[in-house]
């Protein structure tokens, strides 16, 4: 490996609550190369959001540095693509003008916006409802459009938080299909958090397992399952070891010292 | 922790509905001649009401004369140039106290203090300060358009989802392009209300400002009537003001409905 793709130094994140300091991240470390599938897990208020809106620029850390290719993080950038646990859609767009959004920024010609735009609506199945408002899609497809508007910018790292957290488990298999197949034509760097194992397991090169209070990296576990994955796979005993491995990581996390 | 999804848990609203507007819209109706009816029995029975016949007499004399349209004319144009002005001042204001905690230090102190006090007790020292032209009433109603709808404005600035705007910020945008593209289209339908308020306090603002001092108007031509015990003419001038405060507050909701047709839910 030559330098990783995102390196996060000893970063650490306090809120102050009141007159308390509420210690979100305590001091988390982790390499991931360029190109690579990188999940993360662990329970509810560990910290998972935190250090990706570090990484996402939309956050400082307190303590330690965030690095992108080599350089500090200062503030969001064109070349990490977000997607949020809320779709974060923008309501009074339709969905072409929401996947043009970042490219309307970023000054790209109309044509050439126009024509990006069809590609990516085309590439998360939303052709029928390019002029369609948010408010008339279904959750799966509100967060496919929120995908397909961030790989409009074509962003070599890709931050997921939780983005089929809302979703139905069929809708939810689904859509890591599509992602995978995806990924697999056009790799990217990809940051993707969850609170699901098998989600976790499914779509990883190498699965991190974050434990609370503080907010910390409890465990790291390679998936050395070949690309492309499908359902057999699910239902193989390596993804079974795999699952069961990962489950036993996150609940059965001794806590270090119980929340006053 | 499965979530169930958002489409299931939400109550299905269509089918009930068409039966249901059509039952009220019968009943309004019925409300509207029932009101008309006691309105006419009442003075039939000798109280001192005209009858709707009577009022629609005058109405048409005061058509025929041109005085109707002269004082209507007069009315809204000031109720327009004040409720312009002042809507333009308080979405300005508005969104520099949402948008700079500076701004907001400053005004707010000025703008909950007015706040307290009705327009129309400045009437008094504006006409003081102002001589007895258009430009007290149109300032009185100004007042009491922008002191409406600038909390509002600040409100829904202040209120703009971070999600959106992190949203903005991670798709390359920067201050200039946020607030033009997230947080004015976020906070219209706070506007909207806001105006709407405005528009009604600036109406009830013009006709007492035009009962207190006015050579024209609706208000003024009430006042005149009242001297004279011409209650037909009244009647008119209450009914007309009635009529266009209406038709006014709902084309200022078709406008709002169209602008904000994205929002989920009403
Ligand atoms: N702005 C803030 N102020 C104070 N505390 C915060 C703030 N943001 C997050 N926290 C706290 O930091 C902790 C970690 O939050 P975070 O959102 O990163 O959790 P998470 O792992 O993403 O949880 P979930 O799975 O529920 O989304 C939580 O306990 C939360 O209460
Ligand atoms: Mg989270």
């Amino acid at each position: 490996m030559t330098t990783p793709k995102i390196s996060v130094r000893d970063v650490t994140k306090v809120f102050p609550v009141g007159k308390e300091d509420f210690v979100a991240l305590g001091g988390v470390s982790l390499d991931i190369a360029d190109n690579e599938f990188v999940t993360v897990v662990g329970p509810s208020g560990c910290g998972k959001s935190t250090l990706l809106n570090i990484l996402a620029g939309l956050e400082e850390p307190t303590g330690g540095t965030a690095l992108v290719d080599g350089k500090p993080v200062s503030g969001p950038g064109p070349e990490r693509g977000v997607i949020f646990q809320q779709y974060a859609l923008f309501p009074w767009l339709t969905v072409r003008e929401n996947v043009e959004f970042g490219m309307r920024t970023a000054k790209v010609p109309k044509q050439e916006r126009r024509r990006r735009a069809e590609h990516f609506i085309r590439l998360v199945g939303l052709e029928q409802f390019a002029d369609a408002l948010p408010k008339t899609l279904s959750g799966g497809m509100k967060q496919r459009c929120a995908i397909a508007r961030a790989y409009a910018v074509n962003p070599s790292i890709l931050l997921m938080d939780e983005p089929f957290g809302a979703l139905d488990a069929l809708t939810r298999v689904k859509l890591q299909e599509q992602l995978l197949s995806t990924w697999s034509q056009d790799r990217r760097t990809v940051m993707f958090i969850t609170h699901d194992v098998d989600e976790a397991v499914f779509l990883a090169n190498r699965v991190v397992v974050m434990a609370a209070r503080p907010g910390r990296i409890a465990d790291v576990i390679d998936v050395d399952l070949p690309y492309p994955r499908d359902e057999e796979l699910r239902l193989s005993p390596e993804f079974g070891d795999l699952r069961n491995r990962v489950w036993h990581s996150v609940y059965h996390q001794q806590v270090k010292e119980p929340a006053q | 922790m499965a979530v169930i999804s958002a489409e299931a848990t939400r109550p299905a609203k269509a089918p009930a509905r068409p039966r249901k507007s059509r039952t009220l819209l019968v009943l309004n109706i019925v409300s509207i001649v029932a009101g008309l009816a006691i309105w006419w029995g009442l003075s039939l029975a000798g109280f001192q009401f005209p009858t709707p016949a009577e009022v629609l007499a005058s109405a048409w004399t005061m058509i025929g004369n041109g005085t109707l349209v002269a004082d209507t004319g007069a009315s809204l144009g000031r109720v327009l140039a004040g409720f312009a002005l002042g809507s333009v001042a308080a979405i300005l204001v508005g969104f520099l106290m949402g948008w700079y905690t500076i701004a907001r230090g400053l005004f707010e102190p000025w703008i909950q203090f007015f706040r307290t006090i009705p327009p129309l007790a400045m009437l008094p020292l504006v006409l003081v300060l102002m001589g007895i032209g258009e430009s007290p009433k149109i300032f009185v109603i100004f007042l009491a358009a922008f002191l409406a709808c600038v909390i509002s404005t600040y409100q829904g600035v202040v209120n703009v989802d971070r999600t959106l705007l992190n949203a903005a910020r991670v798709l390359g945008a920067r201050d200039g392009t946020i607030f033009a593209r997230v947080v004015v289209p976020a906070s219209t339908p706070f506007i909207l209300v806001g105006m709407r308020v405005g528009l009604g306090s600036a109406w009830g603002t013009l006709v007492a400002a035009e009962l207190l001092a006015a050579q024209a108007g609706l208000g003024h031509r009430m006042q005149s009537a009242q001297l004279y015990y011409d209650l037909p003419t009244i009647f008119v001038g209450i009914i007309t003001i009635g009529v266009l405060g209406l038709i006014m507050d709902r084309l200022l909701m078709l406008a709002g409905n169209k602008l904000t047709a994205w929002q989920e839910s009403r």
